[in-house]
């Protein structure tokens, strides 16, 4: 589904993917993790499309397209979300509003009629219930006032919204109370099929308990130092991130 | 952002009074004045002749002028206009397409300056309104307006005004008898038509709301035709305890139009006041709208939007001045500027000595869309009370690029994703407006405007 070959990305002078290569299939959940300021976000960033970040080397292909030179918008289109780890509040447009532009955007690309105020209502009903997120709270002002729990979750109704190919969750579970996680983590749980894939990014094994990851990597200084099974990340969890600065230190 | 303001004694200001020291090259002023020598006015005669002479003495605001540093609009009236012209008639024959679709209320219609009978029509009783023209109501009711006509809008406070007190063609008195509620709006339409030739207009409005009432009044401002447009407006409205006005200008006018607006509101104790302006259109407008709280717990809410494209020039003067303790003030002006508009507003806050416990709110917000726009904003705050709480913010910048990248990251194309974005920051403004259909025709201008077809 997506294929990263070395990429490298800055922003001003300042490069901050050293490159990377990832391989996600179809039906996969992979854990990016590693210490604060690694890259983690940018790597998200980069794929979704933010343009603060200028990509000075490698590719990326998503099902067969050059992802790089999609605008953000057709990169939504084709199939990708990134849940913020810092969601925008954006006074005076509601989330409902907000989802049914995005949905009827979407669906437009694909060809497919934009839903009617029946449909839609029925559709963000049952999405609701999947996250546990009620509907005054979508009438108001997109994330406005809104606690830190109530984004991440606000963020993952989205996502059950569009339905996405690949979800590209950054650091969801930051802020969140074991209550709060467990909603989450469960509302991404049941969207999870063989058709889609997910990246979690995080820096606690903690989530990894819920979203149960297929491989787990850890990035640092913008690489991927290290990769392998779930067990990675109780290590990481146990040991914490210094051995592997170590290991690339030595290397 | 909230702050306690110390006293500042000791400051004294001539305030309200411009600096009038200004001439211009061309002897445009001289036009003026010789203009009006060839009119025949009926009526008001010394009023004229007293404003005329202030006139004389000042001329047009010169480009050095503060208050009119960034609206160069005597040079525009040099360039565009000839005041010796005698104007043709207007053409227009339906005013249907000014009208605001659906709007129950008396609808009174000035076409190029002149009061149009046939196409106003009266639907509140007398005993609710009292409507006159002016030139009317100078025969009949001169105990009524006398002790305020030229009085609150003092002509020498601004040299528009002055020019307007000399010259106005005509104009409406509109009083509301004490205690009684207005249950029709008034929709005053201002529609100058240069399909034949240039149109100087000068027109005149005084309201009176007596004790305990209540109006609502929507003035619109159009135009048409390829011609020039002058429109020289002037307004007092006059609040009395316990009233309650609701003001709303649209100024939307096509073509070459060049618009100054002197208006002025005196709220007295107890008296509420919401008013929003929305600017659309126009090569130039300029705004001065002067709210005087000489009253105890009055508030006053006071909203504008411009939105503006092309080479319009929008200039918003506002004025708030607290005389007397206790009472409330807010003030809350938006602006998009497009291709190479310009976008000026000023708002002064005056807290006067006695006006303890003054709450004073203002902000300014402006979104700059293209390169080439520009916007002028300045707050000027004078506190002479030690019990108060004012605060002021201004802001100018580009659209939020987070919240753009956030809206196109679920798939919003990015022009939809801008227009929902202005919209947002656009539409707030009309949160206090409560005519329904009044507001909805304002939110599709606003809509329409900002491409919001979504
Ligand atoms: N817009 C930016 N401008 C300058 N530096 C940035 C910007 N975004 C990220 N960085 C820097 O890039 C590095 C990686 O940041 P980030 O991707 O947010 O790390 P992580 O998500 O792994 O904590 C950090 O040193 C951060 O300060
Ligand atoms: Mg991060």
């Amino acid at each position: 589904m997506l294929t990263i070959k070395n990429l490298h990305a800055k922003v001003g002078e300042k490069a901050i993917l050293n490159g990377i290569d990832l391989k996600v299939n179809a039906g996969e959940v992979h854990a990016i993790m590693g210490p604060n300021g690694s890259g983690k976000s940018t790597l998200a960033s980069v794929l979704a499309g933010r343009e603060d970040f200028e990509v000075t080397n490698g590719e990326v292909d998503f099902l067969g397209k050059n992802l790089l030179e999609l605008d953000p918008e057709d990169r939504a289109r084709e199939g990708i979300f990134m849940a913020f780890q810092y969601p925008v509040e954006i006074p005076g447009v509601s989330t409902i509003n907000f989802m049914k532009t995005a949905l009827n955007q979407i669906r437009e690309y694909r060809g497919q009629q934009a839903l009617d105020a029946v449909s839609f209502l029925q559709l963000m009903k049952e999405k609701m219930k999947l996250v546990e997120i009620n509907q005054s709270l979508l009438s108001r002002s997109l994330n406005e006032g809104f606690s830190g729990g109530e984004k991440k979750r606000n963020e993952i109704f989205q996502m059950a919204m569009l339905e996405p190919k690949l979800a590209i969750l950054d650091e969801t579970d930051s802020g969140l109370d074991i209550d709060a996680l467990r909603i989450v983590a469960n509302g991404v749980n049941k969207l999870r099929n063989k058709n889609n894939a997910t990246i979690v990014v995080t820096h606690y094994q903690r989530l990894l308990d819920y979203i149960v990851p297929d491989y787990v990597h850890v990035l640092y200084n913008g690489k991927i130092v290290k990769s392998g099974s779930k067990e990675l990340a109780l290590e990481l969890e146990a040991k914490g991130y210094d051995w592997i600065k170590k290991e690339v230190a030595v290397a | 952002m909230s702050l306690k303001l110390k006293a500042m004694t000791g400051l004294k200001k001539k305030l309200l009074l411009p600096d009038m020291s200004t001439t211009t090259t061309r002897n445009i002023n001289n036009e003026i004045v010789e203009a009006f020598h060839q009119s025949k006015f009926d009526v008001a005669k010394e009023y004229r002749n007293k404003a005329l002479a202030f006139f004389e003495k000042t001329g047009l605001p010169a480009v050095k002028q503060e208050e009119y540093r960034f609206t160069p609009i005597a040079k525009s009236l040099e360039k565009n206009f000839d005041w010796s012209v005698i104007q043709s008639k207007s053409a227009i024959e339906s005013i249907e397409e000014f009208l605001i679709p659906n709007l129950d209320a008396n609808i009174l219609v000035f076409v190029n300056g002149k009061y149009s009978e046939s196409h106003s029509t009266i639907i509140s009783p007398e005993s609710e309104v009292k409507i006159k023209t002016l030139n009317a109501a100078f025969k009949t009711d001169s105990e009524v307006f006398a002790p305020y006509f030229d009085k609150i809008l003092n002509p020498e406070s601004d040299p528009f005004a002055a020019m307007n007190s000399a010259l106005w063609q005509d104009g409406l008195l509109i009083h509301v008898p004490a205690n009684t509620h207005v249950s029709k709006p008034i929709f005053i339409l201002h529609l100058n038509d240069a399909g034949n030739s240039q149109v100087i207009s000068q027109t005149k409005i005084l309201g009176i709301l007596e004790k305990g009432s209540q109006l609502s009044v929507i003035e619109k401002f159009d135009s048409r035709g390829t011609h020039s447009v002058f429109h020289n407006f002037s307004e007092e409205w006059i609040v009395k305890e316990k009233s309650h006005l609701e003001y709303c200008k649209v100024q939307n006018d096509a073509g070459k139009s060049y618009q100054v607006a002197n208006t002025i509101i005196h709220q007295s104790d107890n008296s509420l006041l919401n008013t929003f302006t929305l600017t659309l259109n126009g090569e130039l407008v300029r705004n001065n709208l002067n709210i005087i709280i000489d009253g105890e717990n009055c508030e006053s809410h006071f909203y504008g939007l411009y939105l503006l494209n092309g080479n319009t020039l929008g200039d918003n003067h506002t004025v708030v001045d607290h005389k007397k303790p206790n009472s409330f003030s807010n003030e809350m002006y938006k602006g998009i500027m497009d291709g190479n508009s310009k976008g000026v507003f000023n708002g002064k806050i005056f807290v006067r000595p006695h006006a303890q416990k003054t709450n004073a709110f203002q902000s300014n917000r402006n979104i700059l869309v293209s390169d080439s726009a520009t916007v002028n904003t300045k707050p000027q705050l004078e506190i002479w009370a030690d019990d108060v709480k004012c605060s002021h913010g201004c802001t100018s910048g580009q659209l939020d690029e987070e919240a753009l990248f956030y809206l196109r990251s679920r798939g919003i194309a990015e022009p939809i994703a801008k227009a929902m974005l202005l919209y947002a920051f656009a539409s707030e403004v009309l949160t206090p407006i409560k005519n329904e259909t009044l507001k909805s025709y304002l939110d599709n201008l606003i809509a329409e405007r900002l491409q919001k077809n979504f």
